[in-house]
């Protein structure tokens, strides 16, 4: 072996870039057709409810329905791209590839929920950039903006880590994506505020966690959340930490992977 | 220092013990072979030593560094194709073998990488998408992906099963090569006049014991020794060679006789038995056992 060629992080930036060139190389389907999905929510729900909802005082539905298209956009897709890597790669057998170099458990979870930020951030970009046809944005605080789409495309990255670890079946890993991440995406407050629900349900979904990311998110736009950014950002922070230390304590002991 | 060792290694799955007490030392600069019917316990071996699975007891180790404490210095050091025909769609042969060089900590690797296309005939399938290779193309491509970081250490698990005459004249070529240059190459395989021809030392698994452990040469000559097979034109086989025949029921009626000799020097002697008893040999053949012989007949003592 040349030692001398050997760079200490290669490893990690080689599982990167093979996780964007995997997305990049099927970007139609894995980077356009989800900005179409979306365009095709705001056209719909922009404008059966445009002149008969206004959430926030001198916001329009559609601006209002705007971050929050885009948040579950950035969400979806970086929960897909790890979680259908994965899960591809453990069926077909091609992540012993993967498996058999000296990668840390650091460095593949560091890859993996790398990329699929990306993907996630990229097709959020593309939502954005679509929508500035249909209605003006106001951007009141940007960096809350960039932070939480950053954490919650990596929370979501790492939660599709987790799904492609536990799951051996591709309906394993569709059960994962129907019955935990569709419904705590859509009941986090895309389409609405929690102020418009009754109260029992504004309790529950102040358990879940999406909707500190879609509501910090939202006040980026408009300085006006349900609840205050910094809290949101401390929920949405802390429950990364969580997340991420059990998918990086699953990959230490390979579990699923190493049998 | 053992380029691998493997100490008292366990592993069970469930109630199946599929590597039981498993010892033994590969030497740097040996070419091992590893043989055992299906199930044995090859692969799972191959697997721990690989880091694919954990041993429930017992360590490994390659140039001294524990696959499982010290695993990023023992991957560094090997090379292991897997038996599994497996591969990434999404990639053409060149970017698997620079991605493969990648995780192993090389960038910048394309003259080696060109160098082990071009030992695999590899080179005009360069920029062709891994799904569009042949069965065999495909197997050429895992052999490559394993050699990318030139390991010290090259495992080939099976790495010739279903692909042509061509594919294992030019992978034998290429692993002999590296052999002599000082690589240590480990090879499990089904053929066993490969592992005759290339290995200079064999273990062998049955039921995850380890039940043979030896030169290939020795196990050749201690266990089976050769035959000498003889067709009579006149006369029988007198009573002072019955003992020595292989197959009892040449006794009964026949003219043809199988005779188990150990080494060249018993031949003279049993000529010399026939010529005084009047016997006269139409055609005689000195047979040297093979590794499939021993193979058989270490298993079948091991029922």
């Amino acid at each position: 072996m040349n030692k001398s060629m050997i760079e200490p992080l290669a490893g990690f930036q080689t599982l990167f870039y093979k996780e964007v060139l995997r997305f990049w190389k099927v970007a139609a389907q894995t980077v356009a057709a989800p900005v179409l999905t979306a365009m095709l929510y705001l056209l719909i729900f922009g404008h059966v409810l445009e002149d008969r909802v206004q959430v926030y005082p001198g916001v329009k539905y559609t601006a209002f329905l705007v971050p929050g298209l885009i948040m579950m956009s950035v969400l979806q897709n970086a929960f897909a791209n790890t979680s259908s890597s994965l899960i591809q790669s453990k069926i077909t057998g091609n992540l012993v590839f993967v498996l058999l170099p000296p990668l840390s458990h650091w460095e593949l979870f560091g890859a993996y929920v790398g990329a699929s930020t990306l993907r996630g951030l990229m097709v959020g970009g593309g939502v954005f950039l679509m929508t500035l046809w249909f209605t003006p944005l106001s951007f009141v605080a940007p960096w809350w903006i960039l932070i939480f789409a950053v954490l919650g495309a990596a929370i979501l990255g790492t939660m599709g880590l987790i799904a492609g670890i536990w799951a051996d079946k591709f309906d394993q890993l569709a059960a994962f994506q129907n019955f935990l991440i569709m419904p705590a995406t859509f009941l986090s407050g895309v389409f609405y505020s929690i102020h418009s629900l009754p109260t029992v349900w504004q309790n529950i979904s102040r358990f879940n966690p999406f909707f500190y990311m879609i509501d910090g998110f939202r006040y980026g736009f408009f300085g006006q959340s349900d609840v205050a950014p910094l809290f949101s950002f401390a929920v949405v922070a802390g429950f990364f930490v969580v997340v991420g230390a059990l998918t990086v304590t699953l990959l230490k002991s390979g579990y699923k992977l190493r049998h | 220092m053992a380029a691998i060792q493997i100490t008292h290694v366990e592993k069970r799955y469930r109630a199946l013990r599929a590597l039981d007490d498993v010892s033994l030392s590969i030497e740097e600069g040996e070419f091992f072979g590893l043989l055992g019917p299906n199930g044995a316990g090859k692969t799972t071996l191959i697997s721990i030593l690989a880091g694919l699975s954990r041993a429930d007891a017992g360590s490994v180790s390659v140039h001294g560094h524990d696959v499982v404490s010290d695993y990023r210095a023992a991957r560094k050091l090997l090379g292991v194709v897997p038996q599994e025909l497996v591969f990434d769609p999404f990639f053409t042969v060149r970017e698997t073998l620079r991605l493969q060089s990648g995780y192993f900590g090389l960038k910048n690797n394309d003259a080696w990488i060109d160098e082990v296309m071009h030992h695999l005939d590899l080179t005009n399938k360069a920029n062709a998408n891994m799904r569009a290779l042949s069965g065999g193309m495909k197997r050429r491509v895992l052999v490559a992906q394993a050699l990318v970081h030139k390991p010290p250490v090259i495992v080939l698990d099976e790495p010739t099963a279903g692909v042509d005459v061509e594919l294992r004249q030019t992978l034998w070529k290429f692993v002999a090569r590296l052999n002599r240059e000082g690589h240590t190459v480990v090879l499990t395989t089904h053929y066993l006049e490969e592992a005759q021809a290339l290995c200079s030392r064999i273990a062998m698994l049955k039921a995850g014991k380890l039940v043979a452990l030896d030169s290939t040469a020795n196990l050749i000559h201690r266990i089976s020794g050769s035959q000498l097979r003889l067709r009579l034109a006149r006369g029988s086989l007198p009573d002072a060679l019955k003992s020595l025949v292989a197959h009892p029921e040449q006794l009964l009626d026949s003219n043809q006789y199988t005779l188990r000799v150990t080494d060249y020097t018993e031949v003279e002697p049993i000529l010399a038995t026939l010529r005084e008893a009047g016997v006269v040999i139409e055609d005689m053949q000195l047979q040297q056992a093979d590794l499939e012989d021993v193979f058989i007949q270490i298993m079948e003592g091991e029922k």
